[in-house]
């Protein structure tokens, strides 16, 4: 901990000083409390009970309360206070059912004052009242709260929460009479101390337990509860119902929470179980803590502030038997951690991209672009000048990006899904009706894998080279762009568009294509020439239209190098740092000769060759020597592979069933299972049911197999009453008639019932369909016309 | 597929059967009398004489099971109850879950197998059948996968002593590098390890006939010439009508003197306070006691060769805490609650499962009717808690705020040795120890008993894996 800080704060006559520290304790702590002068803390848990001392360096045990040869479960403690009037006055609620009251100001060892034995069951909390001396109140796990007056023996006043186990009590600071109490069925209840017939008020506040609760110190309406659900939500009882005005989600089940001194919005929660984080929110901001203190190795069990108007020190005690003070400095604040970056995509596919500001003006390369006001919208939200504690400055920028709709276009997934045919006929004709669907399609690469297989894994001989290099020879016009976004009224001056020009021109010389008739496929990539930094706006779009280029060898430049596809999460913020800044246009003529543009081509030269090969020569072996085509698997496997890598998951899912146990063995079933879901999730998006059940049904893996035996019912209601019929499909349980007659044979219909969805009339199937044959009106005598397609 | 006396929905085609004789067909007839050999059927509700809600719970287990078991007709009793158990059952094994569906029914066949649960077993060794399991898995466990024989450890542990689990057999589970279980499945496997170590007691507790289609659940001889099946052999029970245990002078009053004890106890527990030491020394004392509770048979019973294959270790039983000179600290439940601790941490690992488990066991613990044999309007929440507390207190699990001398004044000995021998070895339950305790309660009011001891112990066991798993994680 190197970062520690040393904060003094000067309280009216107090001043606070301190550090980050802690000290060991003897065994877990249940709950702590600090003394009104801030100077005092104590610590109590099942064998703990003992008062430490807050001191500038460290903390210094004053007493052990805890005295007397045999441990008695007196001491086991579940809760303490410390009275906030009198500093020798502290209550303990112990595990089994004992509220004790200690006085500090004995002369004796033993300082236990008062003994109330009155709860059945665990007393879960005891609470001072806050300006009352002797007032005490308790709540147990019997279901029952108890005001004790410290003057008296017993108890002045119960109050019954119907056997519900009460969680916690607290008086509320303003309204003197009354206090809060929280209950394991998720309520919450408002009682008068004057009136313990009768709850004032009650509502539910969680799902589950209530665990706390605290009233915001200086809002005299807010009540913040914690619950099992691990929802932390704040309550204004101001109105006539109580209203939640915020709430908080956080990772783990809610065991404290504690307003922060001074912070109108901020409050401290730990948890009950699995986190051991201390965090404090701005219930503002319920989605990121404002901070958050990682000391502890078990979970937090007690949180205190140090000082009731001091928001920098906060003491808390845990089951990892240690006591700390964590200095508000110290924190660490996740929100410098987090990327504020927000990417939804509309119905129509336009895509929005939110970022804080700050992350990309920070990008000193990046220069801003002023395009039409209205896209990119940029929000600055004002700071609250009454919030001192707020240091995150949130602004963002957000950017809506437009699908061009014409080269988004997936026709040529759908006609392939549509026209290919992946079993039923013998291996070679299904290759060669597969590339010719590809070829149709101009997706020469595909038609010539296509071809390729049939060459390896059916008889040899019937394909000659010359066939070879025609289907190949065509595919010079690029695919349409599988993806690609345009920011709406881009502007030509950006030099994002030479930048695309480039780089189409480059890697497509259509006359390199004619000669490399001896390359079948190269399976390595070609380069894209991409710096990491280069603006990406083209990048989305170009992984469909490089396919074709994928099985031209360069000669001229035989170095392929291995292709880097940026993700388009990466490219938009690199690229649309867009800012409210007048002055950026004159950055605009910087960029263009900005020294990372321009190393690119260096970099293309100087990126590992990767070594490339060509199939033609194994082809020929083949012939030659007959070699199995168990020879070609990793060959195959690695085209697969390719393909996936690719996102063209329809190729590699088709090549995988036309195989089917050829090239199966080669690949972990994980893999076939993730490309056979991603095919089938594509195949429905375009709601292509039947060519997705075909895949599922030839697919050989069992957990696709099974994809469509899941939910093969069909819910019917009845016609008579509208209910679900929940046994059986040809009679109502509840109106007891039988629902589905046949409209011409008047008979029940158990099987296959076919209805006209004008009229609703319908029967058996082959009763209708030999009706309508001969008679164009409803059998029913309904009068409709209906029609049997 | 095997005609099913208790079809919820169509009614067998009792014509059918002379026909079927005719034709030289052998019709299965079950062999015990009716779902309970310890309840005499006519006092167990009759299929098609339901109401309807418990019509609707019939279809729902019959649709969720395809079959309506003879656990679930006892268990009709309380509705309510069988209400949240079938949901809570149907989500364990159906439902989304990290583990695989067989796997799911292996490990339900490994728990019953650890207490030698015939019954238990062939239901699931079907189950396991139908979703596809591997037959070979079911000649051992030493057949199943290395993960699965991994988990026999713990199964063998959580049955018998879960005081012994540490987080070092949960790191066995989860570090090893192959065949390694994650955080979720390992919950999902406990879950339902304790689930059918419970339901297991139930069945011995219960007596649960065989299914009509199981090993054991029926026969082919015509009914006269036998009229009891191997478990009545091998439990001691030799005829269902040797036993009939009259009502003596004694135990007429025996309900009366109870709930004069309980008055008592409301009355005087204001007065009289026990001193901390006194109180400590009864927990100490009911703990120590309750290994002394010997059972009235012990009568070893090889374990039948169909069942032991799916366990090794036979020998490894319950064993009391101070019997081998075994140190056990207490459980305090106030440090580690199912309420506050065991609930968050399922939940967060099985989603849904915590929500399902945690309203089982407020249904379980609170059920009343206020009635006690032939009384009305009485407040037996005491009594209810103090069941609870005795079985918690079997496997040293404290509650900080109970007074266990009110254990002894209400619980007499009959009845401590039938849930004695139900929760720890319910593979020697007798009909003798069903019909010896609280002669004058209505059966409904036993089968009451037996799910706060069912709900109490799998709460026990889930305590003490949950708080090794919270161990682990820490």
């Amino acid at each position: 901990m190197e970062k520690m800080a040393r904060v003094t704060t000067a309280l009216g006559g107090n001043t606070i000083t301190g550090r980050t520290m802690f000290c060991h304790l003897d065994a877990p702590a249940n709950a702590i409390s600090v003394c009104r002068d801030a100077a005092q803390v104590v610590v109590a848990g099942r064998n703990i009970f003992k008062i430490y001392a807050i001191e500038e360096e460290q903390f210094v045990e004053k007493l052990n309360l805890r005295v007397g040869r045999k441990p008695s479960l007196n001491f086991s403690c579940a809760d303490v206070v410390w009275h906030q009037m009198d500093e020798n006055l502290l209550a303990t609620a112990a595990t089994n059912g004992v509220v004790v009251t200690w006085n500090l100001g004995k002369p004796s060892r033993n300082k236990q004052d008062q003994l109330f034995t009155e709860h059945k069951r665990t007393v879960n909390k005891v609470c001072f009242h806050p300006t009352e001396v002797y007032m005490l109140l308790s709540g147990s796990q019997d279901g029952y709260m108890k005001c004790f007056d410290l003057r008296k023996k017993d108890s002045v006043s119960t109050f019954s929460g119907q056997s519900e186990s009460v969680r916690d009590v607290q008086f509320s600071i303003r309204d003197y009479f009354t206090f809060a109490a929280t209950f394991e069925n998720g309520n919450v209840q408002l009682w008068d101390i004057r009136r313990p017939d009768r709850y004032e008020r009650m509502f539910t506040a969680h799902n589950g337990p209530v665990f706390c609760c605290d009233w915001h110190p200086e809002d005299r309406g807010w009540l913040a509860t914690g619950g099992r659900d691990k929802m932390v939500k704040v309550w204004d009882m101001n109105t006539n119902r109580a209203k939640e005005i915020y709430c908080v989600q956080t990772i783990a089940s809610v065991a404290r929470v504690k307003w922060r001194p001074e912070c109108k919005h901020h409050i401290a929660t730990c948890s009950m179980m699995v986190d051991h984080n201390i965090y404090v929110w701005d219930v503002r901001r319920p989605f990121i803590p404002s901070a958050m203190f990682e000391e502890h190795k078990d979970v937090t069990t007690g949180i205190v502030w140090r000082h009731l108007h001091d928001p920098y020190f906060l003491l808390s005690g845990s089951k990892d038997s240690t006591l700390y003070q964590h200095i508000f400095k110290d924190a660490s604040q996740p929100i410098d951690r987090a990327n504020p970056e927000g990417l939804c995509y509309s119905l129509y596919g336009d895509l929005a991209f939110a970022a804080k500001e700050s992350l990309i003006s920070s990008d000193s390369n990046r220069k801003p672009y002023i395009g039409d006001r209205r896209h990119p919208i940029f929000f600055k939200r004002k700071l609250d000048p009454t919030e001192q504690f707020e240091y995150i400055s949130s602004s963002s920028a957000l950017s809506v990006f437009e699908t061009d709709v014409e080269s988004g276009s997936m026709d040529w997934f759908v006609r392939t899904a549509k026209q290919y045919v992946l079993a039923g006929r013998p291996l070679a004709e299904l290759c060669d009706h597969n590339a010719a669907v590809a070829k149709e399609l101009d997706r020469n690469q595909v038609a010539q894998t296509w071809t390729m297989l049939r060459i390896i894994y059916s008889s040899p001989g019937t394909v000659s080279s010359a066939n070879l290099n025609h289907s190949m020879g065509k595919g010079s016009a690029s695919l349409p762009l599988m993806n690609s976004f345009n920011l709406k009224d881009i502007q030509s001056g950006m030099g994002s568009e030479s930048r695309l020009d480039r780089s189409k021109g480059e890697s497509r010389p259509e006359n390199i294509l004619m000669d490399s008739s001896s390359t079948l496929i190269n399976n390595d990539e070609n380069e894209e020439t991409e710096g990491s930094d280069v603006p990406a706006d083209y990048l989305l779009g170009d992984v469909e239209g490089d396919e074709d280029e994928l099985y031209m060898m360069d000669h001229e430049n035989p170095h392929a190098e291995e292709q880097e596809y940026i993700l388009p999460q990466e490219a938009f913020p690199l690229r649309h740092e867009i800012v409210d800044n007048p002055s950026a246009l004159d950055h605009l003529q910087d960029k263009a000769d900005s020294p990372h543009v321009s190393g690119n081509e260096a970099e293309t030269v100087s990126l590992t060759p990767v070594e490339s090969f060509s199939l033609i020569s194994i082809s020929h072996s083949l012939y030659e020597n007959r070699l199995p085509p168990d020879f070609f698997s990793p060959i195959v496997r690695d085209m697969l592979l390719f393909y996936a890598e690719q996102g063209d998951v329809q190729m590699t899912v088709s090549v995988l069933i036309v195989l089917g146990d050829r090239i199966r063995k080669e690949i972990d079933e994980q893999t076939q299972e993730h490309w056979y879901t991603s095919y089938i999730d594509l195949l429905q998006r375009f709601q292509l049911w039947n060519i997705s059940n075909e895949v599922i049904k030839l697919s050989t893996c069992r957990a696709i197999n099974c994809l469509n035996q899941a939910s093969t019912t069909l819910h019917i209601n009845c016609t008579n009453c509208k209910r679900p019929m929940s046994n059986k499909g040809w009679i109502c349980d509840r109106c007891r008639q039988c629902a589905s007659m046949c409209a011409v044979c008047h008979h029940v219909v158990k099987g296959l019932f076919v209805w006209c969805q004008g009229c609703s009339h319908g029967g058996h199937l082959q009763h209708i369909m030999k009706w309508l044959e001969s008679s164009s009106h409803c059998p029913a005598g309904c009068g409709h016309l209906c029609e049997y397609t | 597929s095997i005609l099913s006396p208790s079809l919820p929905l169509v009614s067998p085609p009792l014509t059918l059967f002379p026909l079927l004789c005719e034709l030289g067909i052998r019709i299965p007839r079950p062999v015990g009398h009716g779902p309970s050999r310890f309840i005499p059927e006519k006092e167990i509700l009759q299929v098609g004489n339901e109401d309807a809600p418990m019509h609707a719970l019939f279809a729902d287990s019959f649709a969720a099971l395809g079959r309506l078991d003879n656990v679930t007709l006892v268990m009709v009793f309380h509705p309510q109850y069988l209400e949240s158990f079938l949901k809570t059952q149907h989500y364990l094994l159906q439902m989304d879950g990290p583990l695989p569906l067989h796997y799911r029914h292996y490990i339900g066949i490994m728990a019953a197998a650890r207490h030698q649960c015939s019954y238990l077993v062939n239901l699931h060794v079907n189950d396991f059948l139908h979703v596809g399991g591997d037959p070979k898995w079911l000649n051992g466990l030493q057949n199943a996968p290395q993960k699965l024989q991994n988990l026999g450890e713990l199964n063998k542990i959580l049955a018998h002593r879960p005081w012994l689990l540490t987080k070092e057999h949960i790191e066995q589970l989860l570090k090893t590098e192959e065949h390694s279980w994650s955080l979720a499945e390992l919950i999902h496997a406990v879950v339902l390890l304790t689930h059918y170590h419970s339901l297991a007691s139930f069945t011995f507790g219960c007596g649960i006939s065989p299914e009509i289609h199981c090993d054991g659940g029926h026969t082919f001889r015509p009914p006269s010439v036998s009229n009891y099946c191997i478990c009545d052999i091998a439990n001691g029970n030799h005829g269902a009508d040797e036993m009939q245990v009259s009502p003596t002078g004694k135990s007429v009053c025996e309900v009366e003197v109870l709930m004069e004890k309980m008055k008592q106890l409301q009355e005087c527990r204001d007065e009289e306070e026990a001193s901390q030491e006194e109180m400590a020394t009864r927990f100490e004392r009911e703990k120590r006691e309750s290994m002394f509770v010997c059972f009235s048979e012990e009568e070893e019973l090889a374990p039948t060769r169909d069942v032991s294959r799916h366990f090794e270790d036979t020998s490894y039983g319950y064993k009391d805490f101070s019997r081998h000179g075994m140190h056990v600290p207490t459980f305090r439940v106030q440090d580690y609650s199912w309420e506050d601790h065991g609930y968050s941490l399922v939940n967060r690992l099985y989603p849904d499962v915590g929500q399902l488990l945690d309203e089982k066991f407020h249904i379980a613990y609170n059920l009343t009717y206020h009635t006690m044999a032939m009384h009305k309007d009485v407040d037996t929440s005491m009594l209810r808690r103090a069941i609870w507390n005795y079985i918690h207190c079997m496997f040293g699990i404290r509650y900080d705020d109970y007074d266990y001398g009110e254990i002894n004044q209400l619980l007499d000995r009959s009845f401590k040795v039938y849930i004695k021998t139900v929760v720890c070895t319910p593979e020697k339950t007798t009909k003798r120890m069903y019909d010896s305790f609280w002669r004058q309660f209505k059966q409904s009011e036993k089968v009451h008993v037996n799910l706060l001891l069912i709900e109490a112990r799998m709460q026990a066991e889930l305590l003490y894996a949950l708080r090794a798993i919270t161990r682990y994680m820490t």
